[in-house]
């Protein structure tokens, strides 16, 4: 139904492969006058992985994650997608892109969601985004996509305040996914959620990407969720990377003193 | 299929006046495809240092560890996850697993990972269930709630799901009793003879006998200083 829609322009190079990065960050840098935002960040990120960013508070990652999904205007360096510079790319070409091919799960669903709306109807708005126009099926989908995100198609109706916080969360990780992304990005997604509401997002999260293949970029200060969720960390402090690897070596001999005291100094439960 | 040469290895703890411990120099092993190899030495002589080593869990200051063909320690992170995935199993002594993941796939995992079908992948998770003594009951439930040998047995039949070239075990028949020790004994039995290289840490003497073809003392890697 929504196939002719979903497609990225024909111009564009062919998908990334194994082989070829998804995404490729060179040199890039984001400055608040003399204040740096992050500077010289480079990655390479390939289909199907997911990269974690940690740090703590200040430490530049949600400025990067920010620049990464052009939510804000990067000063320096290349932001590579699919081999195409995105801060080269005119503004109606990356809004569709951010409707299509990419998705932004934040930390609080109240900025990813529309309040008023319906459940199926926040669902249903970004298929809608991408040119689907048949009601049956736009609601077949939204129903199909509540169900896999654990909310009853009974509440198809109902308005996200009427949801709790882990709903309203999955619910916004719906609304994301329905379209197929290639390359999610995350903004602490179980920041603010009760131990057990976070291990039943993080349980569904991983099982999202596993089956639809789906590289993602996570910003998060909790290590046991970079642990459990990220192949690759990247670790962030005054706005520059100061480590990057495999996340288990990172975490279990890292290198850096700023890494050696940040993963001494969790609580061990 | 498992290569080591001139390995070495340091921890420098910065927040502890930038102390520089060296814990591995000049280690050296081969393993190859149907051998299994026991690492021994007093503990704290670097046999799990060693085996963290090969997993990539820990980086290497010098050397080679070649797995298949990839070298560990020079290899991008995507290229271990891809080994891990592929050819490198471990079995290690504590499971950790997302809460809420039913035990059935928590054992399918790695078999989902690479891409099998769902069925069959669940096929295989039961049976290794069954075979270790985990009851029926038990297997649409997380194991985050079993009991410390209930957990280890989980964390077996996860690490024997794929067919791995290459194996890892971490005191894999610690805390099992007799009748579940001898299943994983058979287990390690059944990847040797399929071609599997294994590397093993065992402190029950007697099941080393038994499937171990040789015996490496870590403890010849220990650098001279701190020897």
């Amino acid at each position: 139904m929504m196939g002719s829609h979903m497609t990225f322009p024909a111009e564009t190079p062919p998908l990334a492969t194994p082989e070829t990065p998804l995404l490729r960050v060179e040199g890039l840098g984001k400055f608040y006058g003399a204040r740096i935002g992050c500077a010289d960040v480079c990655f390479d990120l390939f289909p199907g992985e997911v990269l974690g960013i940690v740090g703590e508070s200040g430490s530049g990652k949600s400025t990067l994650l920010s620049c990464l999904a052009g939510f804000l205007e990067a000063d320096a360096g290349r932001v590579l997608y699919r081999g195409r510079d995105i801060r080269a790319m005119a503004e109606p070409e990356r809004r569709m892109l951010s409707r299509t091919e990419w998705a932004f799960v934040h930390q609080n669903p109240r900025d990813g969601l529309r309040m008023g709306v319906s459940a199926g109807g926040n669902v249903g708005e970004r298929l809608m985004a991408v040119g689907a126009r048949n009601y049956g099926s736009i609601r077949d989908t939204a129903t199909d996509w509540l169900g896999r995100v654990e909310i009853a198609p009974e509440r198809i109706d109902d308005r996200p305040r009427q949801f709790s916080g882990g709903m309203q969360q999955r619910l916004q990780i719906a609304r994301n996914l329905v379209t197929g992304p290639r390359l999610v990005f995350m903004d602490e997604p179980t920041g603010g959620l009760d131990v057990s509401v976070q291990a039943r997002l993080l349980d569904l999260l991983r099982g999202l990407v596993r089956d639809m293949g789906l590289s993602v970029i996570i910003v998060t200060h909790d290590l046991a969720v970079a642990r459990l969720l990220a192949d690759r960390l990247m670790v962030m402090k005054d706005g520059h990377v100061i480590e990057q690897g495999l996340t288990d070596q990172v975490l279990d001999d890292p290198q850096a003193a700023y890494t050696q005291l940040l993963v001494s100094s969790v609580l061990q439960v | 299929m498992i290569d080591i040469e001139n390995l070495s290895k340091s921890f420098t703890l910065h927040n502890q006046g930038g102390a520089v411990i060296p814990v591995m120099a000049g280690a050296q092993m081969h393993v190859a495809r149907g051998e299994c190899v026991a690492l021994t030495g007093a503990s704290g002589a670097g046999k799990s240092t060693l085996m963290r080593m090969i997993y990539g869990n820990y980086l290497a200051a010098s050397g080679v560890i070649r797995v298949g063909g990839l070298d560990v320690v020079r290899a991008a992170p995507r290229e271990i996850i891809a080994l891990r995935r592929e050819t490198l199993g471990y079995v290690s002594q504590f499971l950790r697993v997302v809460p809420r993941v039913p035990t059935r796939t928590v054992v399918a995992e790695p078999l989902l990972a690479l891409g099998r079908p769902q069925a069959e992948a669940f096929a295989r998770a039961e049976d290794l269930l069954r075979r270790l003594n985990i009851p029926e009951r038990l297997w649409s439930l997380s194991p985050t709630t079993f009991s410390g040998g209930e957990q280890q047995r989980v964390n077996i039949a996860r690490g024997f799901a794929h067919d791995y070239p290459a194996l890892l075990l971490d005191e894999p028949t610690a805390s099992l009793d007799a009748a579940n020790r001898a299943v994983v004994l058979d287990l390690i039995a059944d990847a040797k003879a399929r071609g599997a290289a294994i590397v093993g840490i065992f402190h029950d003497e007697a099941a080393r006998a038994l499937v171990c073809d040789r015996e490496i003392d870590v403890t010849g890697f220990t650098p001279a200083r701190v020897a």
